[in-house]
């Protein structure tokens, strides 16, 4: 083992700790603002990748699927927000109907399989679909209203289920969407070369990423301390009554935080797609990560999540390299020692 | 007889009942009825936490793993468990998950609410780590196939037949142990803890002991529950110890009803069977499933096991308001 491997070691758990960064500094936002832990995180991530991938299907451009994707998750992120896991007022209506539309979607699927097909062509076989879901859809949708559903905002184990809950929804979408293959995500050629330096190759690919997560992270750290909203959501991160109690409109930076957290995991899961793919399964191994990176560097703090994403990123690379067998026990096991000692993270505060 | 005995008779009542009809199914019905009862054991486990403590563990699914991975090992390498010395993989297997919840409680009880789930996920994932790579050990990401099959002793659990008879006993006695638990002073101390934990401590209880304690019984049942598992299901792979699996009880727990012991095995119940069921009918069984959280999460406070309690307050409202309405009339 020559400085060389440490080298480029060192350099490949960076550039895995950018990543790490774009999807763990929202869970731990979120988290913050909201005290809810996201088990649908990862999905955010996994979709973003599948987002970009059918923007360059039907484009060809690598650079437009970026934005297009992690605009299409941050809005995800915002229905999801408003309708499921805050729901106020007329919300609650609609999160009702779409429930209702939802149930009654799956029942078309069931009994789509036994009716035949009573009008002719493709349009005929849509018209039905509608019509039977509308009807399945109105008597469900007045029967929930009749039930008065149960206040999760102040359940912490019921927004954690239902997060999970999104997660399989999501996780079976994304199978009937985009199917059970793995995809890479080509990134244009300029991106595909490598700087040598000192006679290592370094792959410019990976440079890319920690240059966009340093940038990105400037900018949010900026933004925080810098403007009016970002003391707002400081403020919220530290005391959500209190921050109420002095006029800050919490309930409108729990959403923006959502999906600027939701659309950043996206931001990963595109930047990501190019060497880790993009398959099923990849929620669910992103989370556990991204959770890491959150206990690690502390709930509801940005420059916490960037320490935290850098130090599971070079923990999982040496891990891997040097002992595979424990490489995940080595790099969960010191995350339980971090929550026994200061529950709240390195750097989170109370 | 009192509502006590009445709710008791009913449960044996449904148990005999399962006991005499599941045998007659085919065997993809028994089977499917044993994997339940196994797995309901560990939701059961999980109640103790969730329903009578107040703890949500989001890495139950650990000491479930950790047995099942033991059973197997042992059978594979050494032939043990096997034969009439599976009478010894029972408590050994139960040992190893009380063992292990020993060690993790001491990192986890301290911590409360969205913390000690964050621990327990972290907990949970260390095992999960050791069981996805620690390939010398556990196979990898391919696990372990029982080699020897079941246990033969006089009783020859290769047949189904037997093998759902023997992990009904074993879910019945766990249910009625946890539900003899729960009934004693130690439980009712558990439901002070649940419902007021400082009152509990300023009353003098040592609220650490107790929560510690209902840990390392929950684990001493996950383990049992993962004993019978990896014979139910012959192979042992990462899958079993996944953050999912946690995560599956916990919704289990919740969609029968926390709190009530019964509502965990109904939950396994229900999932199981929408899982194998649905999985064989249809490809998006999922749906069904994450439709089944969304729907329990928002619309069962108390889980199924409250929907009666649910429909009389309803019922009740209902009346109140017709009688209000019928004052109003002016005569």
């Amino acid at each position: 083992m020559n400085t060389q491997f440490w080298v480029v070691q060192a350099f490949n758990g960076v550039s895995y700790g950018a990543l790490l960064f774009l999807i763990g500094s929202g869970l731990s936002l979120i988290f913050g603002v909201m005290r809810i832990v996201n088990l649908s995180h990862g999905s955010y991530f996994m979709l973003g990748g599948y987002v970009a991938l059918s923007v360059i299907w039907t484009t060809g451009s690598w650079v437009l699927s970026i934005p297009v994707a992690a605009l299409t998750i941050a809005a995800v992120g915002l229905v999801m927000e408003r309708l499921f896991l805050r729901p106020e007022g007329r919300a609650k209506v609609v999160r009702d109907a779409v429930i209702a539309v939802g149930i009654a979607l799956l029942i078309q699927l069931a009994v789509g399989r036994i009716l035949p097909p009573l009008l002719p062509g493709a349009i005929g076989n849509f018209i039905q679909v509608t019509l039977v879901v509308i009807v399945f859809a109105i008597p469900i949708y007045f029967a929930l209203r009749r039930v008065s559903a149960v206040a999760i905002e102040a359940d912490m184990l019921r927004q954690v289920l239902m997060t999970v809950g999104f997660a399989f929804l999501f996780q079976q979408a994304a199978l009937d969407i985009w199917g059970g293959n793995n995809f890479d995500i080509q990134p244009p050629s300029a991106l595909t070369q490598s700087l040598v330096i000192g006679g290592i190759y370094l792959p410019l690919y990976r440079v890319f990423m920690i240059v966009t997560a340093a940038v990105i992270g400037l900018v949010l750290w900026l933004a925080m301390e810098k403007t009016r909203m970002g003391a707002a959501v400081r403020a919220t991160v530290d005391d959500a009554q209190m921050a109420r109690g002095v006029g800050i409109d919490t309930n409108r930076i729990s959403m923006f935080i959502f999906a600027l957290g939701a659309g950043m995991a996206a931001l990963g899961g595109v930047i990501g797609g190019a060497f880790l793919g993009v398959y099923p399964g990849l929620d669910f191994e992103m989370l556990p990560l991204a959770f890491a990176v959150v206990i690690i560097g502390g709930m509801g703090s940005l420059g916490g999540a960037a320490i935290g994403a850098l130090a599971v990123g070079l923990a999982d690379n040496f891990g891997k390299a040097l002992f595979p067998e424990l490489a995940y026990f080595t790099l969960y096991a010191p995350m339980v020692l971090i929550l026994a000692i200061k529950p709240t993270g390195l750097f989170g505060r109370d | 007889m009192s509502k006590q005995t009445i709710k008791i008779a009913a449960v044996v009542l449904c148990l005999v009942a399962l006991a005499v009809i599941v045998p007659r199914g085919n065997s993809f019905v028994v089977l499917l009825v044993t994997r339940a009862l196994a797995f309901a054991i560990l939701a059961m486990s999980l109640d103790i936490l969730l329903g009578f403590t107040g703890l949500a563990s989001l890495g139950q699914a650990a000491y479930f793993g950790v047995a099942a991975y033991l059973t197997a090992i042992l059978a594979n390498r050494y032939g043990f468990g096997l034969h009439w010395d599976f009478w010894l993989m029972v408590p050994l297997g139960m040992l190893t998950g009380a063992a292990l919840a020993a060690i993790f409680g001491l990192f986890a009880i301290r911590a409360t609410g969205t913390y000690f789930l964050m621990i327990t996920l972290a907990l949970g994932q260390c095992v999960w780590g050791l069981a996805y790579r620690w390939n010398s050990m556990t196979g990898g990401d391919n696990g372990i196939t029982m080699k020897g099959g079941r246990p033969q002793f006089g009783l020859d659990l290769t047949n189904d037949v037997t093998f759902f008879y023997l992990v009904f006993a074993f879910f019945a006695a766990t249910l009625a142990a946890l539900y003899v638990l729960v009934r004693s002073p130690f439980g009712k101390s558990l439901l002070g803890i649940r419902e007021r934990e400082l009152r509990m401590k300023i009353l003098g209880y040592n609220v650490w002991l107790h929560k510690y304690v209902a840990f390392i019984i929950a684990g001493a049942f996950g383990g049992l529950s993962g004993v019978l598992w990896a014979h139910t299901n012959g192979i042992i792979t990462p899958e079993t110890v996944v953050l999912t699996t946690s995560v599956d009880a916990l919704l289990m727990v919740v969609l029968g009803g926390a709190g009530t012991l019964v509502g965990a095995a109904i939950g396994s119940a229900i999932v199981f069977g929408l899982r194998e069921f649905g999985s064989t009918l249809v490809p998006w069984w999922q749906y069904v499933l994450g439709a089944v959280y969304v729907l329990t999460i928002l619309y069962l406070p108390m889980g199924l096991m409250g929907v009666p309690e649910r429909l009389r307050q309803w019922r009740a409202t209902q009346k109140k308001r017709t009688t209000k309405n019928l004052a109003s009339v002016p005569s």
